[in-house]
Protein backbone atom coordinates (compact mmCIF):
# COMPACT_ATOMS: atom_id res chain seq x y z
CA UNK A 1 0.00 0.00 0.00
CA UNK A 2 1.24 3.46 -0.89
CA UNK A 3 2.62 5.42 2.05
CA UNK A 4 1.27 8.89 2.66
CA UNK A 5 2.91 11.73 4.52
CA UNK A 6 0.80 11.05 7.59
CA UNK A 7 2.09 7.49 7.82
CA UNK A 8 5.33 8.93 9.16
CA UNK A 9 3.89 10.90 12.09
CA UNK A 10 5.25 8.22 14.45
CA UNK A 11 8.63 9.94 13.95
CA UNK A 12 7.20 13.10 15.53
CA UNK A 13 5.81 11.15 18.48
CA UNK A 14 9.14 9.49 19.08
CA UNK A 15 11.00 12.81 18.74
CA UNK A 16 8.62 14.35 21.26
CA UNK A 17 9.42 11.69 23.86
CA UNK A 18 13.15 12.09 23.28
CA UNK A 19 13.08 15.90 23.46
CA UNK A 20 11.57 15.66 26.93
CA UNK A 21 14.84 14.15 28.10
CA UNK A 22 16.75 17.23 26.95
CA UNK A 23 14.49 20.17 27.58
CA UNK A 24 11.28 19.68 29.48
CA UNK A 25 9.68 22.78 27.93
CA UNK A 26 9.15 20.82 24.70
CA UNK A 27 6.42 19.02 26.64
CA UNK A 28 4.11 21.90 25.72
CA UNK A 29 4.04 20.62 22.13
CA UNK A 30 2.11 17.61 23.42
CA UNK A 31 -0.96 19.80 23.69
CA UNK A 32 -1.28 19.29 19.93
CA UNK A 33 -2.17 15.63 20.65
CA UNK A 34 -5.02 16.93 22.79
CA UNK A 35 -6.45 19.73 20.70
CA UNK A 36 -6.15 18.32 17.17
CA UNK A 37 -8.23 15.18 17.86
CA UNK A 38 -10.84 17.19 19.75
CA UNK A 39 -11.05 19.76 16.97
CA UNK A 40 -11.37 17.13 14.24
CA UNK A 41 -14.14 15.32 16.11
CA UNK A 42 -15.99 18.53 17.01
CA UNK A 43 -15.70 20.18 13.59
CA UNK A 44 -15.72 17.24 11.18
CA UNK A 45 -17.45 14.68 13.37
CA UNK A 46 -14.93 11.94 12.64
CA UNK A 47 -12.16 10.12 14.43
CA UNK A 48 -9.77 11.26 11.70
CA UNK A 49 -7.01 11.75 14.24
CA UNK A 50 -7.09 8.14 15.47
CA UNK A 51 -7.71 6.79 11.99
CA UNK A 52 -4.90 8.65 10.25
CA UNK A 53 -2.72 11.01 12.16
CA UNK A 54 -2.06 9.49 15.58
CA UNK A 55 1.70 9.04 15.72
CA UNK A 56 1.56 7.19 18.99
CA UNK A 57 -0.77 4.57 17.54
CA UNK A 58 1.55 4.19 14.56
CA UNK A 59 4.52 3.78 16.89
CA UNK A 60 2.77 0.97 18.81
CA UNK A 61 1.72 -0.54 15.49
CA UNK A 62 5.30 -0.62 14.24
CA UNK A 63 6.90 -1.83 17.48
CA UNK A 64 4.26 -4.47 18.09
CA UNK A 65 3.79 -5.38 14.45
CA UNK A 66 6.90 -5.16 12.33
CA UNK A 67 9.34 -5.29 15.25
CA UNK A 68 7.41 -8.21 16.73
CA UNK A 69 7.28 -6.92 20.29
CA UNK A 70 3.71 -8.04 20.86
CA UNK A 71 2.19 -11.38 21.86
CA UNK A 72 -0.85 -10.47 19.69
CA UNK A 73 -3.33 -11.96 22.11
CA UNK A 74 -6.88 -10.80 22.67
CA UNK A 75 -7.30 -7.99 25.16
CA UNK A 76 -9.23 -9.10 28.29
CA UNK A 77 -12.98 -8.51 28.13
CA UNK A 78 -13.06 -6.10 31.06
CA UNK A 79 -10.44 -3.91 29.47
CA UNK A 80 -12.57 -3.20 26.42
CA UNK A 81 -15.78 -2.79 28.40
CA UNK A 82 -17.46 0.61 28.41
CA UNK A 83 -17.14 0.74 32.19
CA UNK A 84 -13.38 0.49 32.08
CA UNK A 85 -12.98 2.82 29.08
CA UNK A 86 -15.12 5.59 30.54
CA UNK A 87 -13.77 4.95 34.03
CA UNK A 88 -10.23 5.34 32.76
CA UNK A 89 -11.23 8.54 30.97
CA UNK A 90 -12.62 9.97 34.23
CA UNK A 91 -9.55 8.86 36.18
CA UNK A 92 -7.34 10.47 33.54
CA UNK A 93 -9.33 13.70 33.79
CA UNK A 94 -9.09 13.80 37.56
CA UNK A 95 -5.32 13.29 37.39
CA UNK A 96 -5.08 15.92 34.68
CA UNK A 97 -6.91 18.51 36.76
CA UNK A 98 -4.76 17.68 39.75
CA UNK A 99 -1.76 18.42 37.54
CA UNK A 100 -3.33 21.71 36.47
CA UNK A 101 -3.96 22.55 40.13
CA UNK A 102 -0.29 21.94 40.97
CA UNK A 103 0.63 24.22 38.08
CA UNK A 104 -1.73 26.86 39.39
CA UNK A 105 -0.13 26.70 42.84
CA UNK A 106 3.25 27.49 41.28
CA UNK A 107 1.74 30.33 39.26
CA UNK A 108 0.17 31.70 42.43
CA UNK A 109 3.50 31.53 44.21
CA UNK A 110 2.20 29.11 46.83
CA UNK A 111 4.39 26.15 45.81
CA UNK A 112 7.91 25.88 44.50
CA UNK A 113 8.74 24.39 41.13
CA UNK A 114 9.18 20.63 41.42
CA UNK A 115 11.64 19.35 38.84
CA UNK A 116 10.29 15.82 38.77
CA UNK A 117 8.46 13.61 36.29
CA UNK A 118 5.80 11.46 37.96
CA UNK A 119 5.37 8.03 36.40
CA UNK A 120 2.10 6.13 36.74
CA UNK A 121 0.85 8.88 39.07
CA UNK A 122 3.08 7.49 41.82
CA UNK A 123 6.79 7.35 41.13
CA UNK A 124 8.59 10.68 41.22
CA UNK A 125 11.71 10.66 39.08
CA UNK A 126 14.30 13.43 39.40
CA UNK A 127 14.35 15.25 36.06
CA UNK A 128 16.31 18.43 36.80
CA UNK A 129 18.79 17.65 34.02
CA UNK A 130 16.15 18.54 31.47
CA UNK A 131 15.45 21.93 32.97
CA UNK A 132 17.51 24.92 31.91
CA UNK A 133 15.32 27.75 33.09
CA UNK A 134 12.37 29.40 31.39
CA UNK A 135 11.85 32.83 29.84
CA UNK A 136 8.35 32.86 31.26
CA UNK A 137 6.82 32.26 34.66
CA UNK A 138 8.02 29.23 36.64
CA UNK A 139 4.49 27.91 36.31
CA UNK A 140 5.05 27.26 32.61
CA UNK A 141 7.88 24.91 33.56
CA UNK A 142 5.71 23.22 36.20
CA UNK A 143 3.07 22.57 33.54
CA UNK A 144 5.75 21.10 31.26
CA UNK A 145 6.88 18.65 33.97
CA UNK A 146 3.27 17.71 34.70
CA UNK A 147 2.26 17.32 31.09
CA UNK A 148 5.33 15.28 30.20
CA UNK A 149 4.47 13.01 33.13
CA UNK A 150 1.05 12.41 31.59
CA UNK A 151 2.54 11.68 28.17
CA UNK A 152 5.28 9.37 29.44
CA UNK A 153 2.93 7.52 31.76
CA UNK A 154 0.43 6.85 28.98
CA UNK A 155 3.23 5.74 26.67
CA UNK A 156 4.44 3.24 29.26
CA UNK A 157 0.92 1.88 29.81
CA UNK A 158 0.55 1.64 26.03
CA UNK A 159 3.84 -0.24 25.71
CA UNK A 160 2.87 -2.71 28.43
CA UNK A 161 -0.48 -3.53 26.81
CA UNK A 162 1.24 -3.60 23.41
CA UNK A 163 3.53 -6.38 24.62
CA UNK A 164 0.79 -8.31 26.44
CA UNK A 165 -2.02 -7.99 23.91
CA UNK A 166 -2.30 -6.62 20.38
CA UNK A 167 0.05 -3.86 19.19
CA UNK A 168 -2.46 -1.05 19.34
CA UNK A 169 -4.25 -2.17 22.52
CA UNK A 170 -3.72 1.34 23.87
CA UNK A 171 -6.26 2.56 21.29
CA UNK A 172 -8.95 0.56 23.06
CA UNK A 173 -8.72 2.52 26.31
CA UNK A 174 -6.97 5.70 25.13
CA UNK A 175 -8.78 8.58 26.85
CA UNK A 176 -8.52 10.77 23.75
CA UNK A 177 -10.00 7.98 21.63
CA UNK A 178 -12.85 7.45 24.07
CA UNK A 179 -13.50 11.18 24.25
CA UNK A 180 -13.48 11.75 20.49
CA UNK A 181 -15.77 8.76 19.94
CA UNK A 182 -18.10 10.22 22.56
CA UNK A 183 -18.10 13.59 20.79
CA UNK A 184 -18.84 11.88 17.46
CA UNK A 185 -21.71 9.91 19.03
CA UNK A 186 -23.27 13.04 20.46
CA UNK A 187 -22.67 15.10 17.35
CA UNK A 188 -23.76 12.53 14.77
CA UNK A 189 -26.58 11.04 16.75
CA UNK A 190 -26.32 7.71 18.49
CA UNK A 191 -27.62 5.02 16.21
CA UNK B 1 -17.83 -34.60 -10.88
CA UNK B 2 -19.76 -33.03 -8.10
CA UNK B 3 -19.84 -29.29 -8.15
CA UNK B 4 -18.24 -27.83 -5.07
CA UNK B 5 -20.08 -24.91 -3.62
CA UNK B 6 -17.89 -22.76 -1.45
CA UNK B 7 -19.55 -20.57 1.03
CA UNK B 8 -18.77 -16.90 0.99
CA UNK B 9 -17.14 -15.43 4.06
CA UNK B 10 -17.15 -11.91 5.29
CA UNK B 11 -16.27 -9.77 8.28
CA UNK B 12 -18.78 -8.76 10.92
CA UNK B 13 -18.16 -5.95 13.39
CA UNK B 14 -19.60 -5.82 16.89
CA UNK B 15 -20.38 -2.13 16.43
CA UNK B 16 -21.39 -1.60 20.04
CA UNK B 17 -17.93 -2.65 21.27
CA UNK B 18 -15.94 -1.03 18.43
CA UNK B 19 -13.70 1.88 19.47
CA UNK B 20 -13.45 3.27 15.91
CA UNK B 21 -9.66 3.42 15.99
CA UNK B 22 -9.34 2.57 12.30
CA UNK B 23 -6.67 -0.16 12.54
CA UNK B 24 -8.86 -2.39 10.37
CA UNK B 25 -9.15 0.23 7.64
CA UNK B 26 -5.37 0.38 7.32
CA UNK B 27 -4.91 -3.35 6.71
CA UNK B 28 -7.89 -4.07 4.44
CA UNK B 29 -6.60 -4.98 0.97
CA UNK B 30 -10.05 -4.44 -0.59
CA UNK B 31 -10.90 -1.06 0.98
CA UNK B 32 -13.96 -2.87 2.25
CA UNK B 33 -14.13 -1.42 5.75
CA UNK B 34 -14.55 2.16 6.88
CA UNK B 35 -15.11 4.12 10.07
CA UNK B 36 -18.68 5.34 10.03
CA UNK B 37 -19.04 8.84 11.49
CA UNK B 38 -16.32 8.27 14.06
CA UNK B 39 -18.56 5.81 15.89
CA UNK B 40 -17.77 2.32 14.62
CA UNK B 41 -16.26 0.33 11.77
CA UNK B 42 -18.62 -0.68 8.98
CA UNK B 43 -18.03 -3.48 6.47
CA UNK B 44 -18.93 -2.82 2.84
CA UNK B 45 -20.58 -6.16 2.07
CA UNK B 46 -20.11 -6.14 -1.67
CA UNK B 47 -16.35 -5.54 -1.37
CA UNK B 48 -15.44 -7.76 1.59
CA UNK B 49 -13.89 -11.11 0.69
CA UNK B 50 -13.58 -12.35 4.27
CA UNK B 51 -9.79 -12.58 4.33
CA UNK B 52 -9.67 -11.87 8.06
CA UNK B 53 -6.86 -9.34 8.13
CA UNK B 54 -9.04 -6.81 9.95
CA UNK B 55 -10.09 -9.36 12.54
CA UNK B 56 -6.47 -10.19 13.24
CA UNK B 57 -5.49 -6.54 13.53
CA UNK B 58 -8.41 -5.28 15.62
CA UNK B 59 -6.98 -4.36 19.05
CA UNK B 60 -10.34 -4.91 20.70
CA UNK B 61 -10.95 -8.18 18.80
CA UNK B 62 -14.50 -7.20 17.90
CA UNK B 63 -14.39 -8.35 14.26
CA UNK B 64 -15.39 -11.89 13.35
CA UNK B 65 -15.31 -13.75 10.06
CA UNK B 66 -18.49 -15.66 9.38
CA UNK B 67 -19.87 -17.68 6.52
CA UNK B 68 -22.78 -16.15 4.69
CA UNK B 69 -25.32 -17.51 2.24
CA UNK B 70 -24.62 -16.54 -1.31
Amino acid sequence: MKKRWYDYLWILSLTYLILGFFNILFAWLGLLCFFIPLLISAVKGTKGYCNRYCGRGQLFGLLGGRAGLSRKRDIPKWMKSKGFRYGFLIFFFVMFFQMLWNTYLVFAGVSDLKQTVTLLWTFKLPWQWAYHGTLFHLGTAQFAFGFYSVMLTSTILGLITMVLFKPRSWCVYCPMGTMTQMICKVRNGRK
Amino acid sequence: MEKKIRKKRRAFVDADMCVACGCCVKVCPMKAIEIWKGIAAKVLEEKCVGCGKCAKECPASVIEIQEVER
